[in-house]
């Protein structure tokens, strides 16, 4: 492929980048692109890096060297924000006695979008309801969030993150502490949103079975990138064989 | 009722009261669902410093706490930030520091003065009109910037790094927050005292937070029960002859219980 075409359909591009806490360094020499259209899984065990990496992307931690470029622009300048969403980790520690509905929750989202301050009160309904109805969550949108079970406000999450129909979107281990049966619903749903609405998106995972099943690029991170490509190559690689052989990490999904 | 209104130190009293109670439990649902609830009593301890420098040096000690409560807040949260404290330690620090500084202060003022106890137990009695207008305009500064910064202080509130990585500026809006409490905390201290100032700021939003369904209702309730618990306290100390400042904390408390037992009474039935 022609490298500008190449370019052209690049979303994020991090170029040697490197990041210690203090002394302890967690991440060295990290190069890789994510395209769009992608659906990648950042694996790895840990400590390894994963979401130090994904922050960093974020700009929500700054590289002790190295740059990171979104829709080819560098983070640090980067303001279009509604083109980006994110489900951290600890989305998901919900304070139970929080006075939030569903729907001023995905509301949050909408403040990412510049134009927010502009918005009529009929194109915010529209937008939430849009989300929700994305993540099969169109019922609950007067419920207050503590009043959900896991897996159900973390469909609430996705739909805020990705309220602004945003180019990429980033997971990080989405359904920690979710049973089996809402995960297979859950990451269903993603690949609705990858294939139907084009939507890119990255998600750490432990979970080898998320990455057989679904993913299309895996990265696979030891604080060095050490694979990135197709998932189908990954299956053959070292990489994966020294996965499985060190696989106490790594939990089988059930189907 | 009518001779309780009659009274130009009652009106003044009623007048700040109320607006120092609609900032105190505006900020106070924030400080609480921030876990940040002890900030309001942490502070207190600190503007006793400022209030015990403004009197050795003849300043309004008004003034002088504000300067001290900002600049602790500003403290607390940089020592939060840079040197990896838990919250409540940064704020134990700065607290007890601030207090020790205080005696020191009204030591070397001479002794500790009636005005000195006025500022500690509370006196919103004798509060003078150059200070009912300050109160006034400090209230609706905090009330103005709540509401223009509503949905993203809840945001961040409710999901900081989230927040963040939608690039909202939370950095800066932490400081606004952050200043906008040392204010409140100064305003409330004028009516309940150094003592109880961080009552005024949990208890009528920890009400309200026992009752609401969604975060304005939280607001609006910890509003409502804060102005109630001024206004009848003022009433009660006017003709009991109690103390006002003991008798809205006591009254918000009272709301408080009524609130909790409330919603047991609802999920048990």
């Amino acid at each position: 492929m022609h490298s500008s075409a190449v370019e052209s359909k690049t979303l994020i591009a991090l170029n040697n980048v490197s990041f210690s806490y203090g002394s302890v360094r967690v991440l060295k020499d990290i190069t890789f692109f994510i395209r769009k259209g992608d659906f990648l899984a950042i694996i790895g065990p840990n400590g390894a890096g994963k979401t130090t990496l994904i922050k960093i992307i974020l700009g929500l931690l700054k590289p002790s060297h190295g740059e990171v470029l979104i829709l080819g622009k560098r983070v640090e300048t980067f303001s279009d924000w509604k083109k980006i969403g994110y489900v951290s980790q600890k989305a998901t520690h919900v304070d139970p006695l929080f006075p939030v509905s569903v729907r001023d929750v995905v509301a949050m989202g909408l403040l990412s979008n510049k134009k927010f301050p502009n918005l009529t009160k009929r194109e915010k309904v529209l937008s939430i309801e849009r989300a929700l109805k994305q993540v099969g969550m169109e019922n609950f949108k007067n419920w207050r969030i503590g009043r959900l079970s896991g897996g159900q406000q973390q469909r609430i999450f996705i739909a805020r993150a990705i309220v602004n129909q945003p180019q990429i979107l980033f997971l990080d281990e989405p359904t920690t502490g979710v049973d089996a049966e809402t995960q297979d619903h859950f990451y269903d749903m993603l690949d609705t949103l990858n294939s139907s609405e084009r939507i890119t998106i990255v998600l750490i995972t432990h979970d080898i079975g998320i990455v057989n099943k679904h993913v299309t690029q895996v990265a696979c991170l030891n604080q060095q990138l050490v694979y990135h490509g197709t998932h189908a190559e990954f299956c053959h690689s070292d990489a994966f064989k020294a996965m499985l052989a060190g696989g106490h990490h790594l939990v089988s999904h059930r189907h | 009722m009518e001779a309780f209104l009659n009274y130009g130190f009652l009106q003044r009293a009623l007048f700040a009261g109320i607006f120092v109670a609609v900032a105190c439990a505006l900020l106070g649902v924030f400080l609480i669902l921030r876990r940040d609830a002890m900030i309001g009593h942490g502070l207190a301890h600190i503007t006793f410093a400022g209030v015990a420098l403004g009197l050795l040096l003849n300043v309004i000690p008004l003034a002088m706490a504000l300067g001290i409560a900002v600049l602790a807040a500003l403290g607390i949260m940089k020592l939060k930030e840079k040197a990896g404290l838990h919250g409540d330690t940064a704020i134990a620090i700065f607290s007890s520091t601030g207090f020790a500084l205080g005696i020191i202060l009204a030591t070397l003022a001479g002794s500790f003065s009636v005005d000195l106890f006025g500022y500690l137990f509370g006196d919103i009695l004798t509060i003078q009109e150059s200070e009912v207008w300050l109160s006034i305009g400090l209230a609706a500064v905090v009330v103005f910037t709540v509401v223009l910064y509503y949905r993203k202080f809840m945001y961040m509130t409710f999901d900081l790094e989230s927040a963040k990585a939608s690039g909202i500026k939370v950095g800066y809006l932490d400081v606004i927050l952050t200043v906008l409490t040392a204010v409140t905390i100064v305003l409330g201290m004028k009516v309940v005292g150094i003592l109880m100032v961080s009552a005024l700021v949990v208890i009528p939003a920890a009400a309200g937070l026992q009752l609401a369904s969604n975060f304005k209702q939280a607001i609006i309730l910890s509003s409502i029960i804060a102005v109630i618990s001024v206004l009848l306290g003022l009433l009660f100390a006017f003709y009991l002859d109690l103390p006002a400042s003991g008798t809205i904390v006591i009254l918000s408390f009272l709301f408080f219980c009524f609130c909790f037992l409330l919603k047991r009474g609802k999920k048990f039935f």
